[in-house]
């Protein structure tokens, strides 16, 4: 029996046009829901979550039976206030908490697709979610948000659905990747592809699994979700538990032990193969060029009201990109508020407890529902 | 709420499209959307008054007038309002030029450094004057540009911008500013309110 048995699925019989060519249909997207969905239905908001996150972003994950990813900003009277509104979030198509990925049995050979999983995008990702929409029958969200990745999926949707969103929040995120980050990803991917067990990304069907490599790149990517203040704050020059070096390779200083750390708990909870694709979809992200290298075009045919929030010490996706697409919404008229919030917790702190993030976004939601309910009446 | 707001307010047609350029917690942008137009947002350069901003249900982007207008495309705005902040740019001009060709009109006012307790202050104290609507010291104004009613009105004149309006404000009254009254209106007004276009 899967360990996903007993989470929320929906089985898209519908077909779906990937970005690659190949068309996918019977295929599921595992959900989240938190909230209620009033008479309505009024009250909806989508949270995209980002590369390595899942479907549970609040209370306790019943697979890793740790806290959801966006514990912080999502619950009963948090930013994203579940006593109020009824937030819906998917494990994003080639993931690997029970939505359609790499690690799903391909029923024709009755093995893992591994790498037989056809390539994704952020588009892709975005159109299987919305058959989410369709099976809550919500016609209008109040709200789309998510951070990272999250937000990249933001943009996205509001692109691909111009009119279904009231509000977009995208955070932390950019309109097309970097040539830094697509060359971070794929040190990630390589010390993936480099592990004797990655056996061609067929690893599924052996008892052996790239462990070594996907730890490798975790511990590569976390750095750069903090900052250089933040390490050096909480870590310094601090060894591990010894009073001295030791004159080896072992873990001597704190930084290393945290790093291996969080390399080796990730290895348990991730497949190896989605990190491979998603990172590929994040990579082949560039919305202005999909839009004759205007992003404006993007949002053209658009009435959503946008918020977008950066943050100074978040190296990854700097402010910088974020205000790319203040900008670009402001010269075409749109309705975009933006704020840089402090903080030197590097790009993670959109998951963390930053209060006048917290407060920033949880404001931002109330008096725009508020508003919206005003113009209705 | 500052005295000069409800002015500016009439100055605004209802249900136009504003940009209210420094809009510091949104005072204003309040005011204006609950009396004359929803369709009104701001932009602030400091990080704190932006979230202030952002809770009371307002839309505002931060950033600073001086490097982030031209993101604005021509005549976007029906109205662009600069309160009390043109002369703490480092260059006014070039920022009275984006406020012109951003919005249709501008409202601008200006905090009156020839009126007669800032002068009296200077040649009585031989100090830098320190006044109820200029409250700072010369070592930490924000202020690097002071002017005159006068030396603005001059000064938009010779650029050819049109007034629409020029008012003129001390703690009892609204007067009208003219060529032909300007001297006066300079020495008793603290504060000059200026409906201006290109």
């Amino acid at each position: 029996m899967s360990k996903f048995e007993n989470i929320k699925k929906l089985i898209v019989k519908d077909q779906l046009k990937l970005d690659c060519g190949q068309t996918i249909s019977d295929f599921p997207i595992a959900y989240e829901t938190y909230g209620k969905l009033n008479s309505k239905k009024d009250n909806a908001i989508l949270v995209f979550h980002a590369l390595t996150g899942d479907q549970f972003a609040s209370d306790i994950n019943p697979i890793t039976k740790k806290d959801g990813w966006w514990k912080y900003a999502l619950g009963n009277n948090k930013a994203i206030d579940t006593s109020k509104y009824f937030v819906i979030c998917a494990n994003v198509l080639g993931g690997c908490m029970g939505s359609f990925g790499p690690s799903s049995v391909n029923p024709k050979t009755g093995k893992s697709y591994g790498n037989d999983f056809p390539v994704i995008t952020i588009n892709d990702m975005v159109n299987a979610q919305y058959f989410l929409l369709k099976y809550f029958e919500i016609e209008k969200l109040f709200c789309v948000t998510g951070g990272s990745m999250g937000g990249m999926q933001v943009l996205q949707f509001v692109a691909n659905y111009p009119n279904v969103a009231q509000t977009a929040v995208p955070i932390a995120c950019t309109s097309n990747h970097s040539a830094q980050n697509i060359g971070l990803n794929e040190l990630g991917r390589q010390a993936i592809m480099a592990d004797a067990n990655w056996q061609n990304g067929k690893y599924a069907e052996t008892n052996l699994s790239p462990d070594k490599g996907l730890s490798v790149a975790r511990m590569a990517a976390h750095i750069t979700y903090l900052s250089k203040d933040a390490l050096q704050e909480k870590f310094g020059r601090k060894l591990q538990e010894r009073d001295d070096l030791k004159f080896s390779f072992d873990a001597d200083f704190q930084i290393e032990s945290y790093l291996r750390h969080q390399g080796s708990v990730f290895v348990d909870r991730f497949d190896a193969n989605s990190y491979l694709y998603i990172t590929r979809a994040m990579d082949y992200f560039d919305l202005n060029k999909k839009y004759g290298g205007n992003l404006s075009k993007a949002f053209e045919k658009s009435k959503t009201k946008f918020f977008i929030i950066s943050f100074t010490s978040d190296w990854l996706y700097p402010s910088s990109e974020n205000r790319e697409i203040v900008i670009a919404l402001n010269s075409i008229g749109a309705d975009v508020g933006y704020v840089e919030i402090d903080s030197d917790k590097g790009h993670d702190s959109f998951l963390l407890n930053i209060p006048n993030f917290l407060e920033t976004l949880g404001n931002f939601l109330n008096t725009s529902y508020e508003r919206l309910n005003e113009k209705r009446v | 709420m500052k005295k000069e707001y409800k002015i500016i307010a009439n100055l605004i047609k209802e249900n136009s499209r504003v940009l209210d350029v420094g809009c510091g917690d949104g005072e204003l942008m309040d005011f204006i959307f609950k009396n004359i137009t929803k369709d009104v947002r701001g932009i602030e350069i400091s990080k704190l008054n932006v979230q202030k901003c952002i809770s009371k249900g307002l839309t505002v982007i931060e950033g600073d007038a001086e490097s982030d207008l031209y993101q604005f495309p021509d005549s976007s705005f029906d109205y662009v309002i600069l309160g009390q902040t043109l002369q703490a740019f480092l260059n006014p001009e070039k920022v009275l030029d984006e406020l012109l060709r951003v919005g249709k009109r501008a409202v601008v006012t200006i905090p009156n450094f020839g009126h007669w307790k800032v002068r009296l202050n200077l040649l009585l104290k031989g100090t830098m004057p320190v006044t109820e609507s200029l409250p700072h010291k010369w070592y930490n104004t924000p202020n690097l540009h002071m002017c005159t009613i006068k030396d603005f009105f001059n000064f938009c004149d010779n650029k050819k911008i049109n007034f629409i309006k020029s008012l003129a404000l001390n703690q009892q009254k609204l007067l009208n500013i003219s060529r032909s009254n300007l001297n006066k209106r300079n020495f008793f007004s603290e504060i000059g309110i200026f409906l201006i276009k290109k």
